[in-house]
């Protein structure tokens, strides 16, 4: 029984870890579509995002100033795309996919370049990586039945990122729900022109929330880098951008049901990593790879059936042209 | 001073001056050295056809455009309006024709937007639910604030437009074509806030085609014709068909000469009919009725209570759930057999469904008809005889410019509409199904499209009429349907077609229920 719970808390313990970067993601995402600027592109800047933190981390020896950089650079690549899709109006879409393709052969041409080691940043620095920390009372209380297994292993021992992802789902509905800021975003992506009339600049706020967006696709990209890993890797977003698309998609633009939809997906991640290698009953061992494809079919599955009618924005994908 | 400024006392200034207002996009002038004046606490109508101005002038006035040229002057004040935001701190509140509300948003929430009064929306929700409610008394504008917005009808998501530009403190409201989407008891109402609005000291620019609704509710009138301003009237000392006369630059009929109509066969007989849109829903229901050669039958209601499903059902464009659709004695097909079978149909959205707006004038010209042997010979199209008969239609339904290589798109609304009327009246059909013909066409146009479907029914033709035009159906109809909800709740003969029984009919209130 016991054992069962211990297994229990480290798959949760896991999922969360997992979570952490498609949360922060979704999160992006979010401020970008409720703006009304499709955000494939999450990918991208997230990717951007790892290869900033893991250079600026090793180069310095700082997590902090990794992760600086890592948010620098990815509220550059949203502001290339906010000055390709808002400004010149260009396809939202199209210059999403350009900014995905152009960070994936960038990232690793430059550390090829600066640190030789075949398109990987190793981030071996002290003090680079973010650690995790150990919660106050977590030893003390680690022998109190439940609770206290539940805090030292689920609760505590996360790095700082993990923590800022999840507080930052509440403070992302308030924003959104209860804020000047969160009206105007929530207007700007249905009903534009009566922003534009209400004397409100429609591409201000679709910037402001790009670069909200670009913040939070950096600090993702830099967990990813310096926290969850120790380097950076070509492609080792592997997808977690549009995944964390189609959480979006799966809560319905909200920011819970959207972090609901992320543990889902993450604890889908967290049950294929067990899964690797263990004698099924009746099957036998099932080849990695089919494994590893359970949380993208789960994606598949959930967004084709069980979503029911997903009403974006409505302006969503539409760049603003006054009428004439 | 006019009754509608004396409650201003004094010699106010205009509450607007427009001097010397110039503007072009591209090559079209759109506005031509305009001035006005609209003196402080009136009514002031601005009339003119589809295309005068007024639009761009209005626009011009809320910071959506920046005129070439010109000047604006605000209680007496030189203002400079870069943008919607300059218009409100100068006290101008717009009420546009397709309303800008934020749909999923209850009305508080599109009240406040852009006057949320702090990072926080606590304590502006407060203060806005204080104020309004003193608005709402003042001027009889009763809103249920916490309703979302998509759930009323369009006569009370106006009533919201209103608020929010009183709710921002506008003294000055100009209203663009408020009545276009409006039963005649909304527009009354409409009307009567208005009137509010002026004896409180407030100023009211109402920008419409519609010369009844200016005689009914403005104190002064200034017409608008190819980008001038042609003309300024006191509306006590003027009268429609002067108005129409200025607004077209000539003499206008504005009523439909026709004789009785003499009905023979059925030629449509619809029997039950259910019509679902593209999301299940029915928007037609249990309907029946008959259009006999030599009449026309009108379908009136306000937008969006199935005409439009079911013109499209008859056209074969759509499908029929239920019931039974006959045409000439036979079942109708889809929309290519339904060509064969001399049924011609002008929809309702001529861009979407009457023309293709990147191709040529005389491509557009045969559109639907193009496998006849008329046109094509051995799978390839006789371009000559084409462009040919094209050009010969453009001159007998006056489309200008007299181009068959003109891009649809290059074509004013009017002359879009002439097109596609003439290819469907050219090739001769038994049954004319006519959606919102005259929709976004000028005077001149429009007293040209009736006459056309006059003649045809005089030819023996049978028309089936959709219009939101009251005015419309109930001048060229011989009979009239009235549709609410998808049922038709009455018919009228046209004649005795009176407008309040009408629009009782539109609200869906049923002759029995009163």
């Amino acid at each position: 029984m016991s054992d069962l719970f211990l297994q229990i808390l480290l798959l949760s313990d896991s999922t969360l870890r997992l979570a952490t970067p498609l949360v922060l993601a979704a999160l992006a995402g979010l401020f970008s579509e409720r703006s009304g600027v499709v955000n494939i592109a999450l990918e991208g800047k997230m990717l951007g995002g790892a290869f900033a933190a893991a250079a600026a981390a090793q180069m310095t020896g700082s997590a902090l100033a990794g992760l600086f950089a890592a948010i620098g650079f990815a509220v550059f690549l949203a502001l290339v795309h906010g000055f390709a899709s808002i400004t010149n109006r260009g396809d939202q879409v199209v210059s999403g996919m350009a900014l995905n393709i152009m960070v994936a052969g960038l990232g690793p041409t430059l550390a090829d370049a600066w640190f030789g080691q075949a398109g990987r940043i190793p981030v071996e620095a002290e003090g680079a990586r973010f650690r995790p920390i150990t919660l106050p009372f977590a030893e003390e209380i680690r022998e109190v039945p439940v609770i206290g297994p539940i805090y030292a292993e689920l609760v505590s021992g996360h790095n700082i990122l993990v923590y800022l992802a999840f507080l930052a789902v509440p403070l992302v509905a308030w924003v959104l729900y209860r804020s000047r800021f969160g009206l105007r975003l929530r207007a700007v992506g249905e009903s534009p022109e009566a922003v534009d009339t209400a004397g409100i600049s429609v591409a201000g706020m679709r910037y402001r929330a790009l670069v909200v967006a670009g913040v939070l696709t950096g600090i993702a990209g830099a967990y990813l880098a310096i926290a969850q890993n120790a380097s950076f890797l070509r492609d080792m977003t592997a997808g977690k951008g549009y995944l964390a698309l189609a959480a979006l998609i799966f809560g319905k633009w909200r920011p819970v049901p959207a972090l609901l939809a992320c543990l889902l997906f993450a604890f889908a991640d967290a049950v294929q990593a067990r899964l690797q290698g263990v004698e099924v009953p009746l099957v036998g061992t099932i080849p990695t790879e089919a494994i590893q494809a359970i949380p993208y079919l789960l994606t598949i599955l959930l967004l084709a059936g069980f979503v029911g009618r997903a009403v974006a924005p409505k302006a969503i994908g539409q760049p603003y042209v006054k009428e004439r | 001073m006019e009754a509608g400024a004396a409650t201003a006392g004094g010699a106010r200034p205009p509450a607007v001056e427009l001097r010397g207002i110039s503007k072009s996009f591209g090559p079209v002038q759109a506005n031509r050295e305009v001035d006005l004046a609209v003196a402080a606490g009136s009514i002031h109508g601005i009339v003119g056809e589809n295309g005068a101005g007024k639009s761009t002038l209005m626009n011009i006035l809320y910071g959506f455009y920046q005129p070439d040229a010109g000047r604006i002057l605000v209680d007496g004040r030189e203002r400079r309006i870069r943008s919607p935001l300059d218009a409100i701190r100068a006290g101008i509140g717009m009420v546009h024709q397709h309303f800008m509300l934020v749909e999923p948003f209850t009305v508080l929430e599109n009240l406040l937007l852009g006057a949320e009064g702090g990072f926080t929306l606590e304590a502006g929700i407060a203060r806005a639910r204080r104020e309004i409610e003193a608005i709402e008394r003042d001027y009889g504008l009763e809103v249920d604030l916490d309703a979302v917005v998509k759930d009323l009808p369009v006569g009370v998501q106006q009533r919201v437009e209103i608020l929010k530009a009183l709710f921002r403190g506008a003294h000055i409201l100009v209203l663009d074509e408020p009545t276009g989407v409006l039963t005649p008891q909304e527009a009354d109402h409409l009307f009567r806030i208005l009137r509010n609005l002026r004896d409180q000291g407030r100023t009211v620019i109402l920008i419409t085609h519609k010369l009844r609704e200016i005689m009914a509710v403005t104190d002064r009138v200034s017409v608008m014709r190819g980008g001038r301003m042609v003309a300024h009237r006191r509306t006590a000392d003027t009268s429609t068909e002067e108005l129409a006369e200025l607004m077209v630059g000539r003499k206008v009929l504005l009523r439909v000469e026709k004789g009785p109509a003499r009905p023979g066969d059925p030629v449509l007989e619809v029997t039950d009919l259910e019509v679902r849109d593209d999301f299940g829903v029915p928007r037609v229901r249990d309907v029946s009725f008959t259009v006999r050669a030599g009449e026309i039958v009108g379908i009136a209601g306000v937008a969006g209570n199935g005409q439009s499903e079911l013109l499209e059902a008859l056209a074969g464009i759509r499908p029929v759930a239920r019931g039974r659709v006959l045409l000439g004695g036979r079942p109708l097909g889809d929309a290519a057999e339904a060509r064969t079978r001399r049924l011609g149909h002008v929809p309702e959205d001529r861009l979407r469904m009457g023309l293709v707006r990147s191709f040529a004038a005389w491509e557009n010209a045969i559109l639907g008809y193009q496998r006849q042997s008329a046109y094509t010979r051995g799978g390839f199209l006789r371009r000559r005889r084409v462009i040919a008969s094209c050009g010969d239609w453009m001159e007998r339904y006056d489309v200008r410019p007299r181009d068959p290589f003109l891009h649809a798109a290059d074509f004013s609304g009017g002359n879009q509409q002439k097109l596609v009327l003439a290819r469907e009246l050219e090739h001769d059909p038994d049954l004319l199904l006519v959606g919102q013909p005259t929709r976004g066409v000028d005077i001149g146009a429009i007293e040209f499209i009736h006459r056309q479907l006059v003649a045809m029914r005089d030819a023996g033709k049978a028309i089936l009429l959709v219009s939101v035009e009251l005015e419309e159906v109930m001048s060229l109809a011989d009979r009239i349907l009235v549709m609410f909800d998808g049922r038709i709740m009455g018919e009228m003969a046209g004649a005795e077609g009176e407008e309040r029984r009408l629009g009782l009919l539109m609200a869906g209130v049923a002759a029995e229920e009163r």
